[in-house]
């Protein structure tokens, strides 16, 4: 069984049609990219997957549970984490405090715990941060930890983000375009960091991207998508010298 | 400048720096202590009238700073506390469980008031809490019976562990149950900011979306926050109402809650230290501006006229200076002033530039 399958998805604003009767499914242990020219649908996939928006028809399953079910902020207690297209991040935080937001799912403590920081709340915290500063290793942000986000640079930016996702301890990772605005060298680092999430972490990865050597790169399949349906599905050279991807980068030869 | 060398995750639990940052906090507990021995009962009544506000201003603190919902009702919580409290004291119900109770209770009420304003947003919210403080006074006026109504009701001697405490009778005694209530839920406020909740909190206000791809419930969150920002209003509003002696319908007017929203914005919104600070400007204010007019009166022999608005008067300009010159508030310039001597002569100017954010999920919808 698949880890994520999206079937029949069909998502309309008004009368615009943003997802139209889509399907894929992404297997357990894989970096999946969706590519795509602007206003494919790409971003709002993921925006289903997170339950921001709900489709007029379709079914969205996760590990056997049928996330249509669940609200938006429960999706994540399964184990689906994301980062966004233009940061969200909680600006006036520290990197630090960004990081234990995303250990909010496995919190065990309650208000009455918290207000008097019990023994137990206060190894529940010890052991988040413990978790955290495994991250904060791993993706090389220990100049940052103290710092707040509203002083970072994008490209540190970009980095918190991907670490706050991996704090919740995720199965399935999204990326919505995690190398957009990021330098050559960013990017490289960006892909080794996406390679070790998979091999080391073990974490599924969805992701979206403009960059085409990233794609290529890390990816084991990629979706093509045009207007909110699917364009071509296998791996990257494949999709890359499909006719009907071609045609919807670079129009059609008349 | 002082670098605080971490080796241990506790450093960062505890809720002081270092052992220099608590000996100045357990200096600062030694003078409150220590206050009825040194200062006169005229001034002690204004040290418990801060205290007061400054635990009004945790309560709008909570919400406003913290979860980033603007209010300007809690007038009507601090009402709602207050007569709460009484109601219950003349139904024979001890203080000692009365009190707890009345901050109990206006959290409830809070959270059920939260359940309509979840959908609103900024100013929206505002508009709707700003209907609940003016709901208030005609609440108070139509269940007479309870609250006496225009006639108001009278605050009671009450007994704490034996003691009777009365604000004129015994202004020591009560001024110590003041600062024990502040002090208990400062630091019970400190515990939550530290733990999951409070970080919660802080989550929905900065980034709704992200928040709710962390897992935290939206709609929960702002119903707890609601939920301890009233209770703390609560038990402000139990204390401003013995403290007073007497009070009616128009002792809790929106003038209140306007005056609360200005004093956590003076004092730094998002930070504890704010609603002390704030506390201090407001309650010392009147009295600063009765001395000085007195003095100029002198000066220029116009004898003491009274100028009627001159409080709200300056208050609004001191709102409108901060706001332009620092958003911060006083605990931001605090920090700035503090930040450079640590630094000097490596200050930057732009070092606490933020970068101007509209409530990013507000862009979304």
């Amino acid at each position: 069984m698949s880890l994520l399958e999206l079937e029949n998805v069909t998502l309309k604003f008004g009368g615009l049609t943003a997802v139209d009767n889509l399907s894929f499914s992404v297997e357990q242990g894989e970096v999946f990219a969706i590519v795509g020219p602007n206003g494919a649908g790409k971003s709002t996939v993921f925006n289903l997957i997170s339950r921001f928006y709900t489709p007029v028809n379709g079914s969205i399953r996760f590990d056997g549970h049928d996330l249509l079910k669940e609200k938006s902020s429960d999706v994540a207690d399964y184990g689906v984490a994301r980062t966004f297209q233009n940061i969200e991040l909680f600006e006036q935080a520290t990197v630090l405090e960004n990081l234990l937001v995303g250990r909010h799912r496995h919190r065990g403590s309650n208000f009455l715990s918290e207000l008097f920081f019990t023994p137990s709340t206060r190894k529940q915290e010890l052991q988040s941060r413990h978790f955290v500063e495994e991250i904060i290793d791993f993706l090389d942000l220990q100049a940052y930890r103290e710092k707040r986000i509203a002083g970072l640079p994008y490209g540190v930016r970009k980095v918190v983000e991907v670490a706050r996702a991996l704090a919740t301890d995720p199965k399935l990772l999204l990326l919505d375009e995690p190398a957009s605005g990021l330098s050559v060298e960013e990017t490289t680092d960006m892909r080794w960091w996406i390679d070790d999430i998979r091999r080391q972490m073990g974490i599924t990865v969805l992701m979206v991207e403009h960059d085409m050597g990233l794609v290529s790169g890390v990816s084991d399949r990629v979706l093509a998508m045009a207007d909110g349906a699917r364009l071509a599905l296998g791996t990257p050279s494949e999709v890359q010298s499909d006719p009907a991807v071609i045609e919807a980068y670079l129009g059609k030869a008349s | 400048m002082r670098i605080v060398f971490k080796t241990d995750y506790m450093q960062d639990l505890r809720p002081w720096k270092d052992g220099y940052q608590l000996s100045l906090y357990l200096i600062l507990l030694g003078f409150a202590v220590a206050a009825p021995f040194l200062v006169d009962a005229f001034f002690l009544g204004e040290l418990t009238n801060v205290l007061i506000w400054a635990l009004a201003g945790l309560g709008l603190m909570v919400l406003t700073g913290h979860t980033g919902q603007a209010s300007l009702g809690h007038a009507a919580f601090l009402a709602m506390g207050c007569y709460a409290n009484i109601i219950l004291m003349d139904a024979g119900v001890p203080f000692m469980l009365s009190f707890p109770l009345a901050g109990i209770i206006t959290g409830f009420v809070g959270m059920i008031v939260a359940i309509p304003a979840l959908r609103l947003h900024g100013i929206y919210l505002a508009i709707a809490t700003l209907a609940m403080s003016i709901l208030v006074d005609d609440i108070i006026v139509l269940t007479e019976p309870w609250t006496g109504g225009v006639g108001g009701k009278f605050a009671p001697p009450v007994n704490v562990f034996g003691v009777m405490i009365d604000r004129w009778g015994t202004p020591g005694g009560f001024y110590y149950l003041t600062l024990g209530v502040t002090v208990l839920v400062t630091l019970g406020y400190i515990n939550l900011l530290r733990a999951p909740l409070g970080r919660s909190f802080i989550a929905v206000r900065d980034s709704e979306v992200s928040a709710q791809a962390m897992g935290i419930d939206i709609a929960r969150t702002k119903a707890i926050s609601f939920g301890v920002s009233c209770a703390i209003t609560g038990l402000a509003g139990a204390l401003m109402g013995l403290f007073s002696g007497a009070f009616n319908n128009e002792t809790f007017s929106v003038v209140i809650s306007i005056q609360l929203l200005m004093m956590i914005v003076i004092g730094g919104l998002g930070s504890i230290h704010g609603a002390f600070f704030g506390a201090i400007v407001i309650g010392f204010l009147p009295q600063f501006l009765s001395i000085s007019k007195e003095w100029v009166g002198a000066l220029f022999g116009g004898g003491n006229v009274a100028i009627p608005g001159l409080e709200f008067g300056i208050f609004g300009m001191i709102l409108i200076l901060f706001i332009l010159f620092e958003p911060m508030g006083i605990y931001g310039r605090w920090l700035k002033i503090r930040t450079w001597f640590e630094l000097f002569p490596f200050y930057r100017k732009d070092m606490f530039k933020r970068q101007k954010s509209y409530l990013k999920t507000e862009r979304l919808r």
